[in-house]
């Protein structure tokens, strides 16, 4: 890594704020965070005296837990809020819940809600940083990064890789960062799906649209499947989750015209037999539980970054 | 009240065909005068300098937000925006609290307009409550001082409906003005449906949305034979559909606002919600075809779409914002571009933002015309300025050209004989 390099970003709201330099540095970061998980006392005191809050106006496990863990194994003091987006409707505003937070001085705001853009919405109105936690159908920029680490662990570069992602793509925020990561890295991104989940102009942003999931999978170094919704806001999508498992999930047949040690991948939570048949999710080139561990690496880094880095881990000795 | 005389300006009149004026315009008891003759010597004399002197300009879509939304602007603010922006006259959308969908709420209307700095025409639902469900009551709406019929904001689904509006409205000589939009396939949708909507990751509006209804109300217009006027007209198609359309000879006059030609959808980028309104700004095709469309006519007008909203409405998530931004002092300097450009004449410029208006709603103005009302607009085109928060003049500030480096501004604005806004003094005697 070149020693002029800064990490320069006090929010992360998208893959597209960042450089390649930006993501590589996050990764390596990651990489050499993972170690902590693997200590029998699995905490350093990084971020000692630092206030997270999780701000999640939606639900979520996977994507929450993570962030906890990540920031209470650097020692963080950390604070989970889930709030109901409703609560907007019912009077208090996302700028009134964002005072109501910085009164108490947080030093980042985790941040996961319903609509795209309100994470950006709250930067205006608070001091504390902010991640995206996933945003809407905008983004979900941790996702992308640790999509990204655990790709370039197994495959040892992403330069030249090709990576195929199936399913719902105008609906899915990971797919957005996937594609902005993986294209600004050097890989392909190539997408399939029923036409209803192909957004226009997502070849704009880096993809290869895809008439079949077969063209897609050909020869790819990485596939990934993206969960399905039958139908969105009285928008009917598909007409059945069985007609989508027929003619768009991944099964054993349709890799073989992947290459032979390519990578299964799903941001979960995974409707089995829909978007992935359970041999292929429990399979052994499945990566999807290298997912969930790297999620935890890619949450530390960014934390640790946004905070400042190795200017503060001295701090914490 | 002394004669007020403007020399030494460019006056621009397109439509004044009987009385053209040569060298100055002469103002006396509200009135235009002719020009022959020697003029009082107390008169008040403005030398204009070069700059242009036209008729008062017209808006034919504001929403002035009174009854029931007075934190965000009322008639004498909306006004007195229109005022500083060079309009003499603005005609109001229904689309209220109480919707005004009768003859009480025109009066009322009209009287809180009385002694402001714009003449005020109020427009009447089509539907009662705007709510595309039986008509409103036309004769006694017009009667009472409505002079277009519209309900702005809401498309009317039911064809049968619109039918029947067209129709009625021909009794009474109303221009029906369609809010065009198929909303099954705008539900949900917050902005342009394309890449910018995509790498935003917000619900797109297609332009197919818009185009299938102005296709209906063309229809419509040729099986009554009851001319419609298409309101806020966004893309290429309805264009398309527009100019063809008048090709036949079938009754359709057209309108856009300054934001569709200005911008495209990725003003939007980074969830502004200053560029968020209904129809949605669009992409390059769109804006180029509406500038074309501009100068071949298939365009009639250029109104404001004037939408105030307050923070309340604005500074939250994208996709919950309300649509709409303001206009009324944007207007010129964004139209006088089109002039720079050479996409338009500063004559068509006046026509659009004036003569043709007031023909289409069937009002006074739009000429110089001696005898007429003294609505008159003195524009400076070099004038530059920053568009900037403190001058604007209406209660809200919902605008994407916000510290926009402008050109070209209204400098005196006069009303019926009355000086409603200047920034000229007239020359000392």
């Amino acid at each position: 890594m070149d020693t002029e390099y800064a990490f320069r970003h006090r929010h992360i709201l998208g893959i597209d704020q960042f450089s390649e330099a930006d993501i590589y540095h996050i990764l390596q970061t990651a990489g050499s965070f993972k170690e902590i998980s693997n200590r029998t006392i699995k905490k350093v005191p990084i971020l000692r005296g630092k206030t997270i809050i999780n701000l999640f106006f939606e639900p979520s496990t996977r994507t929450r837990l993570s962030f906890e863990i990540a920031a209470k194994r650097m020692s963080a003091d950390t604070f989970n809020i889930s709030a109901s987006t409703s609560s907007a409707t019912k009077g208090e505003t996302l700028i009134d819940t964002a005072r109501n937070l910085q009164a108490m001085n947080p030093d980042i705001v985790v941040m996961r809600h319903a609509y795209s853009g309100s994470p950006h919405l709250l930067t205006k109105h608070i001091d504390a940083s902010i991640i995206n936690a996933g945003d809407g159908t905008h983004q979900h920029p941790s996702q992308g990064l640790l999509d990204m680490l655990t790709v370039l662990e197994h495959k040892g570069k992403i330069q030249g890789l090709k990576i195929a992602i199936i399913g719902d793509i105008a609906h899915s925020r990971v797919a957005r960062s996937d594609i902005l990561g993986f294209t600004k890295l050097g890989a392909t991104v190539h997408v399939a799906g029923p036409a209803t989940f192909i957004p226009p102009g997502i070849d704009k942003l880096g993809a290869t649209v895809c008439r079949t999931t077969k063209e897609a999978v050909e020869d790819a170094d990485v596939v990934m499947a993206l969960r399905i919704q039958r139908e969105r806001q009285n928008d009917p999508l598909i007409p059945s989750l069985r007609e989508y498992a027929n003619f768009f999930g991944i099964n054993r047949k349709l890799l073989e015209n992947a290459r032979k040690d390519t990578l299964i991948m799903h941001p979960g939570p995974i409707n089995r037999g829909v978007e992935m048949n359970p041999d292929v999710a429990d399979g052994p080139q499945s990566v999807i539980l290298d997912q969930v561990t790297n999620g935890v690496a890619v949450r530390m880094a960014l934390l640790y970054l946004i905070l400042g880095g190795e200017k503060n881990s001295t701090d914490g000795k | 009240m002394k004669t007020v005389i403007f020399y030494n300006g460019r006056i621009i009149d397109p439509a004044n065909t009987d009385t053209p004026h040569r060298d100055e315009i002469r103002v006396a008891d509200g009135k235009i005068l002719s020009a022959d003759g020697d003029a009082p010597t107390d008169a008040l004399r403005y030398d204009l300098g070069g700059k242009w002197i036209t008729p008062g300009l017209i808006d034919m879509h504001v929403h002035l937000r009174e009854p029931g939304a007075e934190y965000k602007e009322t008639i004498a603010s909306g006004t007195a925006a229109a005022a500083a922006g060079g309009f003499t006259a603005v005609a109001c959308m229904p689309n209220t609290a109480p919707v005004n969908d009768c003859a009480s709420v025109t009066r009322h209307i009209l009287e809180l307009a009385r002694g402001c700095r714009a003449r005020v025409y109020p427009v009447g639902s089509i539907s009662a409550r705007s709510e595309g469900k039986a008509l409103a009551d036309y004769g006694e709406m017009k009667e009472a001082g409505a002079v277009a019929l519209s309900d702005d904001g809401l498309p009317v689904l039911d064809s049968q409906l619109m039918r029947r509006a067209l129709e009625y409205s021909a009794s009474y000589d109303m221009r029906v003005i369609s809010h065009s939009e198929e909303s099954s396939l705008s539900r949900n949708g917050c902005m342009n449906e394309g890449e910018t909507s995509t790498l935003l990751g917000l619900k797109g509006i297609p332009a197919a949305a818009e185009a299938i209804m102005v296709f209906r109300e063309i229809a419509l217009a040729e099986l009554t034979g009851v001319a419609v006027h298409i309101a806020h007209v966004s893309t290429a198609a309805s264009l398309n559909l527009i100019r063809e359309a008048k090709r036949r000879g079938v009754g359709v006059t057209a309108e856009t606002a300054p934001h569709y030609f200005s911008l495209t959808d990725e003003a939007v980028l980074g969830y502004n919600s200053n560029a968020k309104m209904n129809p949605p700004l669009r992409g390059t095709v769109d804006r180029e075809a509406i500038k074309e469309a501009l100068a071949d006519g298939t365009l009639d007008a250029i109104a404001t779409d004037h939408a105030p909203h307050s923070d309340l409405e604005k500074e939250v998530e994208f996709s919950l914002a309300a649509n709409g931004i303001i206009g009324l002092q944007t207007a010129l300097p964004l139209t006088l571009e089109l002039v720079r450009q050479g996409t338009i004449t500063a004559e068509m410029m006046v026509k659009l933002l004036s003569s043709t208006p007031a023909a289409i709603l069937g009002v006074a103005g739009g000429s110089l015309k001696v005898g007429s009302p003294a609505d008159i607009t003195v524009i400076d085109p070099e004038k530059c300025y920053r568009f900037t928060r403190d001058g604007i003049l209406s209660k809200s500030a919902n605008s994407p050209f916000l510290d926009w480096q402008l050109q070209g501004k209204a400098v005196l604005t006069m009303m019926g004989g009355r000086i409603t806004h200047s920034e000229l003094s007239p020359d000392i005697s």
